[in-house]
């Protein structure tokens, strides 16, 4: 099946000519045709744009200029803006707005060879851990709980549908976005590889915003090494987002075969959080236990500022949401509900705009930054994010990279855990961390729970030390095994 | 004596500081690339991000960061190495993205001082808080349409600082001054066009009144004033409220005027309760701001003079009076036309001719320095001719009008009306010979002692000759005859 290919095991096949690239998009096309009713995963699906740059790409294929996308099918986000591709953000609000401009991080892959199938669906401004919150309905997970078929599961969120069209083999990866573990956490319950980069890695440029000092565009992969093939197309230095860092991209691929013999490898001890399900605690066990086999030294470590983490950032995104979000106004874009004047066009546009979630979170963020409220709650959060970001630079100090759990569970139902908005909240426990302190991150499918569903190991390095994330990460993969196979999938 | 606004009570002192809006000079605007120019069809200088557009994001203009620095030295100011911007929240139709990039904790600029010269002669030091970067919003034209709104967007994005002072000002004189110089300081540095009426400049007055030795009592701010006079207007007539206020058993409120130039009243726009809470926060789309002193250290090596530098070389090395000297520093093509003109000259003559005649021509002509009919090198010209004996000061005033008519060299003006001096002996001897004969009656007195009567025979001798005597030839050739 061309859709159980691997990006480097395409790109093989496309240098050898085994398979063309309009085939290998054929059959990604097809997989969406047939499963994509089902599992919602893609908002729009860019068929006519995806053949055109399939037969581009094996064009280029004979002339020799091979990249290294040419010809891979790619799931894009649909928080990412591409031109003359409607980018919705999974909001009512922005439902009719097709961008005049394509984002960095897709002209990147787009200079690169990579064919883009289509838009997929996520938690409406990326805001969830479910993808429940999408204007345009929940994404199903394509794995199932051996116990219970006819449970429908989430892929998580907010890159739910990203992860799950990776997962069903309806793409050969995709970008997302990590906002507090909006990558990692649906990488984790889909059984795929989803890397957070560094602060700064990747271009927020043409990224619509949710928090803009906590978002990180990423990719998702089915191996390690895909995902290493994709953040180095991805990234880049932009001097259209200030906050991009000036930085050279390394050879990513290269680092997935360092290994770890000699690396410190730190478990923070904080993230050994009661009530932890005992799998859980036990697949992180095993981690460890595979990277010592493998060579690598593991120390004890601290993260004493850990407990604060969901607090600090369920106040830091809000506030930066309130602010972002204030511009679908109605006025220049997007879906417009007249009123009798200004401020009423503003409420009845913004309140049929935007669903109960996006409501909840301007509302927390607005709050935090009120006058007589800053102090308590943003300014205060600001610096426990301090104390964050320092508790991790101690940590690297003494160790190279760290392992935990990416989630506190496998993947759940739809309609679990709706009722409170704290119980989702608790999906991002231990994820958040690296949002706040900016340092990649990845998830790695290490296992199955005793329903059958994948649960990942994250991986979390230093600044800008993609390399080593990437090494551990493999080496992760490689003890693993990991085998299983989603029972919804392209083919099956 | 100081200013006061006298109520039934007695003297009450005003309290004034000034926000000034200033729109720095540059081609394009604080966050993007378009073009920041004034006065161009609606809608055609937005870029996406001045337009708030999904996942657009703002870079920071170097250009006009070294405006701000330039003139934060102009205002002798401490420049801040590390500042940032911050987001400044609220909705309004022309503000695309919901918020106001702005400088809210950490401005780029501190504490500063600006002298100006009162007209009794004495110079005040007025502070200057603080000078921070911020971004114009759009405009809201409600004028184009029945029921509805139009937006452009042109200066959404255009870079402002604004200028905040310390409530150092007690007139509205001294408000007057100190936005005159501020002005001027801008202009020299070529950081702000200083155009009121374009809405390049323009200022948030706040007033308070106190008895002598009071605390301060509560301001208002006056918002948007637009011109100088208009300031100085809104400063006595918001100032005479705020006494009838207090003297009438009440209590001025905090709030936000409008000042209408009409009525010359301040009237309430929104009340402290009703202020909006723009929830600020650090903009994390932008790094903080850092530079580097050698940078800082460049901009200043490349400053240009200053008014107040250029007013002391003047008197030191022109011998200018003080006040002649402020004239000419007012403006800087002010002071550069009259520099052409002294050049090489005597430089008081060229003074007296520039903020004599010449000044009066543009007034009387409606035309500025820079549309002058007369240019500094013709103006210089005139001086040369009659330092050189080719006509004489009666004669070269007949030829400045001329020049400013016809905008034409004064030579060439000499030449064709035939005003050349005359110094031919022969000719002023037969014009005196003349006088003297035709007046023996005046020639009697004269000789009789009444020595006033020599300007008598001086002027009717030029009168002969048409103006074009030499002076001191027909001086001496009177003396001669009539002693």
């Amino acid at each position: 099946m061309l859709t159980d290919l691997t990006i480097a095991q395409a790109q093989t096949g496309l240098r050898a000519k085994q398979f063309t690239a309009e085939e290998l998009t054929e059959a990604h096309l097809r997989g969406i045709g047939t499963l994509n009713p089902r599992l919602n995963a893609f908002l729009t699906v860019t068929a006519e744009q995806a053949r055109e740059q399939a037969k581009a790409a094996d064009a280029a294929i004979a002339k020799g200029d091979i990249r290294p996308l040419t010809g891979i099918p790619l799931a894009i986000k649909d928080l990412f803006c591409t031109k003359g591709v409607r980018t919705t953000a999974a909001s009512m609000i922005l439902s009719p707005f097709v961008p005049p401009y394509e984002s960095t991080v897709t002209a990147n892959l787009l200079r690169d060879g990579a064919v883009f199938v289509g838009k997929t669906n996520l938690d409406e401004f990326a805001m969830g851990s479910s993808n429940m919150s999408s204007a345009f309905g929940p994404v199903e997970n394509p794995w199932k709980r051996r116990q219970d078929q006819n449970a429908v599961l989430v892929p998580g969120g907010s890159s739910g549908g990203s992860a799950a069209a990776v997962s069903a083999r309806l793409a050969m990866g995709a970008t997302g976005t990590d906002t507090g573990g909006s990558i990692r956490q649906p990488a984790s319950f889909c059984g795929l590889v989803g890397v957070k980069p560094s602060y700064g890695r990747c271009s927020r440029w043409g990224v619509v915003a949710f928090a803009s000092s906590l978002d990180h565009p990423g990719p998702f992969a089915r191996t390690v090494q895909d995902s290493a093939i994709l953040l180095r197309s991805m990234a880049s230095h932009d001097p259209k987002d200030s906050t991009s860092a000036d930085r050279s991209v390394p050879d990513y691929e290269a680092a997935c075969k360092r290994g770890v013999k000699g690396l410190r490898i730190g478990v923070p001890r904080e993230y050994r959080v009661d009530g932890m399900p005992a799998e859980i605690e036990a697949l992180w066990e095993q981690g460890v236990q595979w990277l010592r086999d493998a060579g690598a030294e593991i120390v004890d470590v601290s993260l004493p500022h850990t407990k604060y983490g969901l607090a600090t950032y369920y106040i830091v995104a809000p506030a930066e949401a309130s602010s972002n979000l204030a511009r679908y106004d109605g006025v220049r874009f997007g879906q417009r509900q007249d009123g009798g004047d200004l401020t009423e066009m503003y409420s009845n546009t913004r309140a049929a705009g935007f669903g109960a979630e996006v409501r909840r979170r301007i509302m927390i963020g607005t709050y935090v930054l009120s006058a007589g409220y800053y102090d308590a709650y943003y300014l205060r959060a600001q610096k426990v994010r301090a104390l964050i970001l320092r508790d991790f630079h101690e940590a690297f100090q003494k160790v190279d990279a760290l392992i935990t759990p990416t989630t506190p569970s496998a993947a759940f139902a739809q309609g679990e855990k709706m009722d409170d908005p704290v119980q989702m909240y608790l999906n991002d426990l231990f994820t958040v961390g690296a949002n706040l302190a900016g340092v990649p991150a990845t998830s790695v499918p290490a296992g199955l729970d005793s329903n059958g569903l994948p649960l990942g190991l994250q991986i979390i390095g230093k600044p800008f030390d993609e390399e080593t994330v990437f090494a551990v990460s493999a080496e992760i993969e490689r003890a693993a095994g990991f085998t299983a196979l989603p029972q919804i999938r392209a083919g099956a | 004596m100081a200013y006061a606004i006298e109520g039934a009570t007695g003297p009450w002192e005003v309290v004034v500081g000034l926000e000034v809006h200033a729109q720095v000079i540059s081609e394009s605007k604080l966050f993007s690339g378009s073009s920041a120019a004034f006065g161009a069809e609606p809608n055609t200088h937005v870029s996406f991000i001045d337009a708030g557009f999904p996942g657009m994001l703002p870079v920071i203009n170097r250009a006009c960061v070294a405006q701000a620095v330039r003139t934060g030295l102009g205002l002798n100011a401490e420049i801040h190495k590390v500042s940032r911007f911050d987001r400044k929240n609220y909705f309004y139709a022309d503000m695309p993205q919901g918020y106001q990039i702005s400088q809210f904790e950490h401005p780029i600029v501190g504490t500063g001082i600006v002298e100006v010269e009162l007209s009794d002669g004495s110079v005040k030091r007025i502070g200057v808080t603080r000078l921070h970067l911020e971004q114009d919003a759009g405009k809201s034209l409600h004028d184009q349409h029945p029921t509805k709104t139009f937006v452009d967007l042109n200066r959404s994005g255009v870079p402002l600082m604004e200028i905040v002072s310390e409530p150092d000002i007690r007139s509205p004189e001294e408000a007057g001054a100190y936005l005159r110089k501020l002005r001027s300081i801008l202009r020299y540095l070529g950081t702000c066009d200083g155009n009121m009426e374009e809405g390049s400049m323009r200022a948030d007055v706040n007033v308070s009144v106190r008895k002598a030795g009071e605390p301060y009592r509560t301001r208002c701010e006056v918002k948007n004033v637009n011109s100088i006079r208009f300031v100085m207007q809104a400063i006595e007539a918001e100032a005479a409220r705020q006494v009838e206020v207090w003297e009438s058993g009440g209590e001025v409120k905090q709030e936000t005027r409008l000042f209408d130039p009409n009525r010359g009243v301040t009237r309430s726009m929104r009340s402290k309760e009703d202020a909006h809470d723009y929830r600020y926060f650090p903009e994390p789309d932008l790094l903080p701001l850092v530079l580097e002193q050698n940078w800082i250290d460049a901009l200043k090596a490349a400053l240009p003079e200053l008014p107040d530098a250029k007013k002391a070389r003047f008197r030191s090395e022109y011998g200018l009076t003080a006040y002649d000297a402020a004239v000419l520093v007012a403006e800087k093509a002010t002071a550069d036309f009259f520099e052409a003109v002294a050049k090489g000259r005597d430089p008081k003559i060229a003074a007296n001719w520039v903020t004599g005649d010449f000044f009066a021509a543009l007034n009387r002509t409606g035309k500025t320095i820079e549309t002058s009919p007369v240019s500094a090198a013709n103006l210089g010209a005139l001086l040369d001719l009659m330092a050189n004996n080719t006509i004489n000061g009666r004669i070269a005033k007949d030829v400045f009008e001329a020049m400013v008519e016809t905008g034409k060299d004064p030579a060439e003006i000499v030449e064709e009306k035939g005003l050349k001096q005359v110094t031919d002996t022969g000719a002023i001897d037969a014009a005196v010979d003349a006088i003297i004969a035709a007046n023996a009656d005046k020639v009697a007195e004269y000789r009789s002692g009444k020595d006033k009567l020599f300007g008598f025979f001086v002027g009717q001798t030029m009168k002969a000759m048409g103006g074009k005597g030499n002076p001191a030839l027909i001086n001496e050739t009177l003396k001669r005859r009539l002693s």
